[in-house]
């Protein structure tokens, strides 16, 4: 469980996070959605400790992150995967190495240990063949798999997600949506996604966070989306005539 | 001001570049590749130019002593000196801060533009050690590339100088040896060491502190061999006038 508490982050003189708590649960996947410009990425970026913050808390487990001495934050750091929304992987290794790479970097596994956990972990994101493959040679989909793969590959407690269906088309976000819901149930990982896709959030959001200019404007699940009233997350959500007319349907299949 | 605070971030760069150091399993790969790609991988452009610049130093040696007095080994003289002293040493690292400097800049610079540095920060590896550190290693053998370059340059002034017909090889060969200083060579290998340390360093800090995208790869690129070159010109000029005068 990750619990964030009155977060404030700036900028010089632009206020960006004006105060943030929320908590954040295991075995689900929690997602912050809002507009760009809304805070969602540096509110990411704080809670994987790559940028510091004026105010708050931020606690794993209890744990508050920036009271760990930098021993213990590296071994907290150990227990995070994170897929960055242009997949991040090394370019000089191969898709093997790539999600061997956590495990050479803080295991004393030896390398034939490391590639048989790297080569079940390929097969559970449906990349049992491409392991010989360099990143260029994927394809964005694919990357994106490789990239969940080396995120979970070392067991990881909390999951992190920065955009992972951007560039996609609309079959592989699903089935890339559908992956991360599927691992953070089977692995109990505490997942935190950040998200423009409301397809997304139609099929994965066990837990939504909506922000607006740097706060909180309203918090609930996939269900209660189509119920709220809130009229800054109806003019996000409902932007497009489609999802106007799916929650129209759905209210009027409810009532 | 801006200058100052880069100043500043370079120099704090160098001193996380020694701290939370990357396992040694990992790290020992890292600085065989970064051998290769830097040293192993410049080797061929190092032996073309100094080869053909010997050549071409000892040509105009040649050409340029009209007297009958002077004696036909001041070729071979002047070539060394000019090759052992300067063209080897500081205009080879020039080259270099091209094609080593741009290399490293470009690379690192990519790594920042994919996110691939944010992915070492989160998983706490100290993405500067883990970049720069091997960079600084491979580095350290340098020398061996400028020795090459040295051998190379006098190689092709005596080739250029036999076949050209402007002296024979035993006045050459004379001429390399005279008034030969030992400490001529230790003034260009300390020239060197420093320069090597330029090089690995002052790429990577504009790869690994740049911003924007690829376009900004190819401007860090640009400006990150502007910089390597006359910081190696300025400290030519500093340790020449500390080590000879």
């Amino acid at each position: 469980m990750i619990e964030v508490k009155n977060l404030h982050k700036s900028f010089g003189e632009a206020h960006i996070l004006k105060g943030i708590s929320q908590t954040f649960h295991q075995g689900k996947t929690n997602l912050i959605i809002g507009q760009s410009g809304s805070g969602k990425s540096v509110f990411l970026k704080c809670l994987l400790g790559l940028y510091d913050y004026e105010e708050g808390n931020i606690e794993y487990n209890g744990e508050v992150f920036a009271n760990l001495s930098e021993d213990k934050k590296r071994d907290m750091r150990a227990k995070i995967g994170m897929v960055f929304q242009g997949s991040a992987l090394f370019d000089s290794l191969t898709i093997e190495e790539n999600v061997m790479f956590p495990l050479r970097m803080f295991t004393k596994l030896s390398k034939d240990e490391m590639r048989d956990r790297a080569n079940i972990v390929l097969k559970r994101v449906n990349l049992e063949d491409a392991h010989k493959k360099m990143p260029s040679e994927a394809s964005g989909g694919m990357q994106k798999r490789v990239a969940i793969a080396r995120a979970i590959v070392n067991n990881p407690k909390y999951l992190f997600c920065d955009e992972p269906n951007s560039g996609l088309d609309p079959k592989t976000a699903i089935v890339i949506d559908n992956l991360i819901h599927e691992i953070t149930e089977e692995y109990k990982i505490t997942t935190v996604i950040n998200t423009h896709d409301m397809n997304s959030v139609m099929e994965i959001g066990d837990s939504i966070m909506f922000l607006k200019d740097g706060l909180k404007a309203w918090e609930g699940t996939k269900d209660d989306i189509f119920r709220t009233d809130n009229e800054v997350v109806t003019d996000f959500v409902y932007s497009s005539n489609l999802f106007k007319k799916v929650r129209e349907a759905i209210l009027k299949e409810n009532n | 001001m801006q200058y100052l605070h880069n100043i500043g971030t370079y120099f704090l760069m160098i001193i996380e570049m020694f701290r939370k150091p990357t396992k040694w399993s990992v790290m020992k790969e890292l600085i065989l590749k970064d051998i290769d790609d830097l040293i192993i991988g410049s080797l061929g452009i190092v032996a073309f130019i100094a080869f053909f610049v010997g050549g071409v130093v000892t040509i105009q040696t040649a050409l340029n002593i009209d007297s009958p007095l002077i004696p036909k080994e001041l070729i071979g003289f002047a070539t060394r000196q000019s090759i052992l002293l300067e063209f080897a040493p500081t205009f080879m690292s020039i080259i270099m801060a091209g094609k080593v400097g741009s290399f490293i800049t470009s690379s690192i610079g990519t790594m920042r533009v994919t996110e691939q540095i944010d992915a070492l920060e989160v998983m706490g590896i100290n993405s500067i050690n883990y970049l720069v550190f091997p960079k600084l290693i491979a580095m350290a053998f340098y020398p061996f590339v400028i020795s090459i370059a040295m051998f190379l340059g006098v190689i092709g002034g005596l080739m250029a100088c036999i076949y050209g017909g402007y002296a024979s090889a035993d006045d050459f060969i004379t001429g390399i040896q005279q008034e030969f200083e030992p400490f001529h060579i230790v003034y260009a290998f300390i020239k060197t060491f420093l320069f090597a340390f330029v090089l690995a360093t002052i790429p990577s800090f504009h790869g690994y502190y740049m911003k924007g995208g690829a376009l900004e790869v190819g401007e860090a690129s640009t400006t990150s061999f502007v910089w390597t070159s006359v910081t190696i010109i300025l400290l030519n000029y500093l340790a020449t006038q500390l080590l000879l005068s």
